[in-house]
């Protein structure tokens, strides 16, 4: 009966749904014009960066990209208080049945090989796909699968919050700093170079790698939070 | 080709959103109710993309020697904005599996129909 009403009301809402996206796009491009074509041209003729997505997310919107990296502090915060517990009620971490020997040298083989295809993504964010969140999470990945393999491998607290908060203290000294250069904040005060190249762009690809430590440090504390939790 | 394909995505993105409500709605699980909710992320994110496609459009990214290709680029607009939801919306999962496990620890159980804290 529940399920009846649930499926009636889910018709409603898809026939509604359909009949507004369905047509959309049908004659070109839905948006003609707007905002697409000012950030694609002045991409390439102002800030000299390939990727426009990191150009509109670290330049154009870059005030947005610091209150999302302060959700994500808040989220990694918040989990750390939901699951806190005493000192010594943190016993050792829960292990179902230990990890091969195959896994445990695979895992150490390739653990380097995934940090640096980490950091090449953030350091590349503006020349190619990727950028400092997708980075990141590949560095965090990384530090997940050598948790997993060894279960006496640990992350000191410490060092992770002391990246944590230098990368996002740095982000917001780079945004006063374009306001002391007598522009706005986050303003791109850094000559921008030429296209391509790996320093290019400004302030681009440094906020962009402060963003992809402080995700990644985020990231991997989230993890070691979660792993260490025991059932009581 | 291109009908095809449009309709493909646009039906696939809105059934993506419904079955993740029909799984919130009607799950009794709390971890298939957060499921549900990641479906209807997924579904969202992939409508948001959707809008933004040009007819033959490549992504906007430019390479050396091709400097004045913005006609054929997609919207980047809304990429963008999926690359912020997508964070936001990993950090709400991130808090609710934590919630979930501390609702587990005092509990014991994960069904919302046992947990007689949740009944108004």
């Amino acid at each position: 009966m529940k399920k009846l009403v649930v499926i009636l009301l889910l018709a409603v809402t898809g026939y509604y749904l359909g009949d507004s996206f369905m047509d959309l796009g049908k004659n070109g491009p839905v948006v003609e014009t707007g905002v697409k074509d000012f950030y694609l041209e002045k991409t390439v003729s102002e800030l000299k960066v390939a990727n426009t997505i990191t150009s509109i997310i670290v330049n154009f919107r870059g005030f947005d990209t610091l209150g999302e990296v302060t959700v994500l502090f808040l989220a990694a915060t918040a989990l750390g208080g939901i699951l806190y517990k005493k000192r010594h009620h943190v016993g050792e971490r829960s292990v179902l049945f230990p990890s091969s020997p195959i896994v445990r040298a695979g895992s150490k083989l390739l653990f380097p090989a995934i940090v640096l295809l980490g950091v090449y993504v953030f350091v590349h964010g503006h020349l190619s796909p990727g950028g400092g969140f997708q980075g990141g999470t590949i560095v965090a990945t990384g530090f997940l699968l050598m948790l997993l393999a060894y279960d006496n491998f640990s992350v000191s607290h410490n060092v992770l919050s002391f990246i944590e908060s230098f990368a996002g203290i740095f982000f917001v000294l780079f945004g006063f700093a374009g306001m002391w250069m007598g522009g706005t904040f986050l303003e791109n005060f850094l000559p921008v170079g030429t296209m391509n190249d790996l320093f290019s762009g400004g302030i681009i690809p440094i906020v962009y790698i402060l963003v992809g430590f402080k995700v990644a440090a985020e990231l991997t504390g989230l993890i070691y939070t979660v792993l260490n939790e025991k059932e009581t | 080709m291109f009908e095809i394909l449009r309709y493909g995505i646009y039906g696939g993105s809105i059934s993506l959103i419904l079955i993740g409500l029909y799984a919130a709605l009607t799950k009794r699980s709390l971890i298939k109710i957060i499921i549900g909710l990641s479906i209807v992320n997924g579904g969202i994110h992939l409508l948001l993309i959707t809008i933004g496609y040009v007819k033959n459009g490549t992504a906007p990214i430019f390479s050396p020697g091709f400097e004045n290709a913005a006609e054929r680029m997609v919207d980047p607009v809304p990429q963008a904005l999926v690359l912020t939801a997508i964070v936001i919306g990993f950090a709400v999962t991130a808090v609710a599996l934590s919630l979930i496990i501390r609702l587990y620890r005092h509990h014991h159980t994960l069904e919302i129909d046992e947990i007689k804290n949740l009944k108004w």
